[in-house]
């Protein structure tokens, strides 16, 4: 096929180019997921610890939850999320619709079960190894399960970037809530779907390969944090 | 202490992000336009949006989405104005009071698409009906939109007016995709069937693959646009003044001489007929 | 120092029974760990040791029998004078010397405090020269003599040690046998499961002889060894495997 030919040489032209278009749409793509990601670790990482040290009846069912809810679609999520924000739905006063405020919400909603269920395995699995010897340096559940969050920071970062690739790769959500404003909302996937719409195929496909570069060199970057902290002894 | 501090600054970073990015949403000097798709598509709004923001200062904000989305958006009270192009629809949402009037803004028609071979043998037919009998006599495949938008409601229409029912052939010849006009004719170019497209989309597509125009210039093919400003009084978070200054404009001499101007390739994609 | 650590001393248990799949793994009748000096905890594997010790610690609630830590219930986090190093310490993924800091908090002092008191609880180990090397890729005997002067650092009254030699060369043994001799000498309160007779020879002032989840003997060092009271303690100490009866 021809197309990918011309799609490479597109994203080459696209980079090398240094379109302020696309700068934008990058930046606001990276602003968006990076800040749901955030707002969902907040939310998750809690959630996850608390499933991962506790014992209550029921919480079998809520981990087969939280960990089916990975599997969200994400055209539901931003449907579910546009009736909220709608003028008709009972967060309209807000006026949030159609601002990358409410991609950020559709995405955490799509993030935080990922952060959640990964987390809960991870900080589980840790506990078993560190739950006597945390008893035994006298701290609270709440001290306790602080140190194990740190104690598993490099799964964790593992977690976050599980997050920000569904994120940042998900176009079915941002671009109902969001409405592919040009100059507003339009972040990379919606961009993609917007030329693939106009049979700009290779164009689309361009924009697909930038986006996994950069998703590449996010997950590169972690990778070397974490080696560059392993060099200075943290392991 | 310190990472405490620094989580707190994070926390309160990102919530002022959140902010402003929202905040942006609260400026009074923007609209929001719930539009069809072929209009941007088709680059128009590059062309017009500008013109019209340079002059006002008001910003507009382009929802393209097929045009029963589109409606149901700004029935959700999610727009100021609303730009489609299916008139029936259109009088049903002013007739409902989702809306206030109803202006004839522009026209292009639709064209009837499909492979350069035309298994079907219908090149050169004048009218559509005949043509569209045609293929479902041969049985040769015909991608449908099948998502309530304009041209689909178009197309119904024109399948009405025959004596064939295609949804019964659904699955077989008769392929709904469900989908926008850029995924249906994206469908169309992949699998060689005809598909109705507005003539704005079909010039502006990069991917015609070698499918071609073979029915064309029939009045029955004749594509209206309409512009409505949603009501206020349904809608009071609507920004009516700058709507009605947004469509007064498209309406004026210097709009309709805009959209008249358009080029695309050098076609002219709109004709302007505002009242 | 610590506003929120109380004496531990002393620990005094009654009736502490524990049972798993019809099994029992511990049914000691009363056991009390006062005054000072080294309680050996001998037994053939399966005996009950650690599971007594993690017992009487707080680790492991038992089906049965009632501890007290000076009079009142278990609670570790008023309790912070009191010591345990794990078979297996855990090593948090820091530094060598955030470890001791760590520890050092966890009992309540200050982060500057914690900062400063830190590196002597390191050279008191002979750390000092390991001090920014992580502490999870350390030697057995380096990690072994870091977890013990982790849990020095606390300042215990009270301190228990799970076999903290088994598998350490022997220099890194005397090293470890050399700072429980300080520390008890200093007056702290040690009991430690030995896995061989020597080590509890060295090391300890009184024995503890643990068969089948019981206390079988509780005498001074001399004696067990003199005039052993069971004959699973003198067939234990002839060096003859004691198998739980239910496999003979």
């Amino acid at each position: 096929m021809q197309d990918f030919a011309a799609s490479f040489l597109e994203a080459f032209q696209l980079v090398l180019g240094f379109n302020s278009g696309l700068l934008e749409i990058v930046w606001l793509s990276l602003k968006v997921s990076m800040t749901a990601v955030v707002v969902a670790a907040i939310i998750g990482l809690p959630i996850g610890a608390f499933l991962a040290v506790s014992r209550f009846p029921g919480r079998g069912i809520i981990i087969v939850t939280v960990t089916a809810m990975m599997g969200l679609p994400p055209v539901v999520v931003g449907l579910v999320v546009y009736l909220l924000l709608s003028n008709a739905g009972v967060l309209g006063p807000l006026q949030l619709l159609y601002t990358p405020t409410a991609m950020i919400i559709a995405q955490t909603i799509l993030v935080v079960p990922i952060i959640a269920a990964l987390a809960r395995q991870t900080l589980e699995d840790l506990n078993v190894e560190y739950r006597d010897q945390l008893k035994l340096f006298g701290l609270g559940s709440f001290a306790r399960l602080r140190t194990l969050l740190w104690e598993g920071r490099y799964s964790l970062m593992t977690t976050l970037l599980a997050g920000f690739g569904r994120a940042v790769a998900e176009v079915g959500a941002v671009i109902i809530v969001g409405g592919n404003i040009n100059h507003v909302t339009r972040v990379m996937t919606t961009t993609i779907a917007l030329e693939t719409s106009k049979g700009n195929l290779a164009l689309a496909l361009g924009l697909g390969i930038v986006l996994v570069v950069i998703a590449f060199t996010i997950n590169a970057l972690a990778f070397l944090l974490r080696a560059a902290a392993e060099r200075s002894a943290y392991v | 202490m310190n990472r405490k501090a620094g989580l707190i600054v994070g926390f309160c970073m990102v919530v002022s992000t959140a902010l402003t990015l929202g905040g942006q949403s609260a400026a009074q000097d923007h609209i929001l336009l719930q539009s069809t798709t072929s209009t941007q598509n088709s680059g128009l709004y590059e062309h017009l949006l500008p013109l019209f923001e340079k002059q006002s200062g008001i910003q507009v904000r382009v929802v393209a989405v097929g045009t029963g989305q589109a409606i149901k958006n700004a029935r959700n009270c999610d727009g100021d104005v609303l730009l489609v192009h299916a008139k029936a629809a259109e009088l049903a949402f002013v007739e409902e009071g989702s809306g206030t009037v109803r202006h004839d803004l522009m026209y292009n028609d639709f064209v009837l698409v499909g492979p350069a071979t035309d298994p079907a043998g219908i090149k050169g037919m004048m009218k559509i009906g005949a043509a569209l009998e045609k293929i479902a006599r041969a049985r040769a495949a015909f991608v449908s939109r099948g998502d309530n938008s304009g041209t689909h409601k178009k197309e119904t229409a024109l399948w009405a007016a025959t004596d064939v029912d295609p949804v019964g052939y659904s699955g077989t010849w008769y392929r709904e995709t469900g989908s926008g006009m850029g995924a249906t004719l994206n469908t169309a170019s992949a699998m060689d069937a005809y598909a109705l497209t507005d003539r704005a989309t079909w010039i502006s597509f990069g991917n015609k693959a070698d499918h071609i125009v073979l029915i064309e210039g029939d009045p029955d093919l004749f594509n209206q646009y309409g512009v409505i400003l949603v009501n206020k009084e349904r809608c009071p978070n609507i920004k009516d003044r700058a709507g009605q200054q947004f469509i007064d404009w498209l309406l004026s001499p210097q709009g309709q001489g805009a959209i008249g101007r358009y080029r695309l390739n050098g076609e002219q994609l709109f004709y302007p007929n505002g009242s | 120092m610590q506003s929120n650590t109380r004496p531990v001393l002393p620990l005094i248990a009654k009736g502490l029974f524990v049972r798993r799949k019809g099994r029992v793994l511990l049914d000691v009748d009363s056991i009390a760990i006062d005054g000072s000096g080294t309680t050996v905890l001998v037994g053939p594997n399966g005996a009950g040791k650690s599971l007594l010790l993690k017992v009487l610690s707080g680790l492991r609630v038992p089906d049965k029998g009632q501890i007290s830590w000076n009079g009142l219930a278990p609670d570790r986090q008023r309790y912070c004078r009191f010591g345990f190093v794990l078979q297996n310490p855990v090593m948090l993924r820091r530094s060598a010397l955030s470890n001791v800091e760590y520890a050092l908090r966890a009992v309540g002092h200050d982060k500057s405090e914690a900062k400063r008191r830190a590196p002597i609880v390191l050279e008191e180990a002979g750390l000092t020269s390991l001090a920014s090397a992580s502490a999870r890729v350390l030697s057995g005997g380096e990690m072994q003599r870091l977890a013990l002067a982790r849990a020095l650092a606390a300042g215990p009254d009270l301190l228990f040690l799970d076999e903290p030699t088994s598998s350490l060369d022997p220099a890194s043994v005397l090293a470890i046998e050399a700072m429980v001799k300080n520390a008890s000498r200093d007056g702290m309160r040690i009991v430690l499961i030995a896995h061989d007779l020597a080590q509890a020879k060295r090391v300890g002032d009184e024995i503890i002889f643990m068969h089948r989840g019981k206390i079988a003997e509780n005498v001074p060092m001399e004696q067990f060894f003199k005039q052993p009271g069971t004959p699973e303690a003198e067939a234990f100490i002839a060096g003859k495997i004691l198998v739980p009866k239910e496999q003979q």
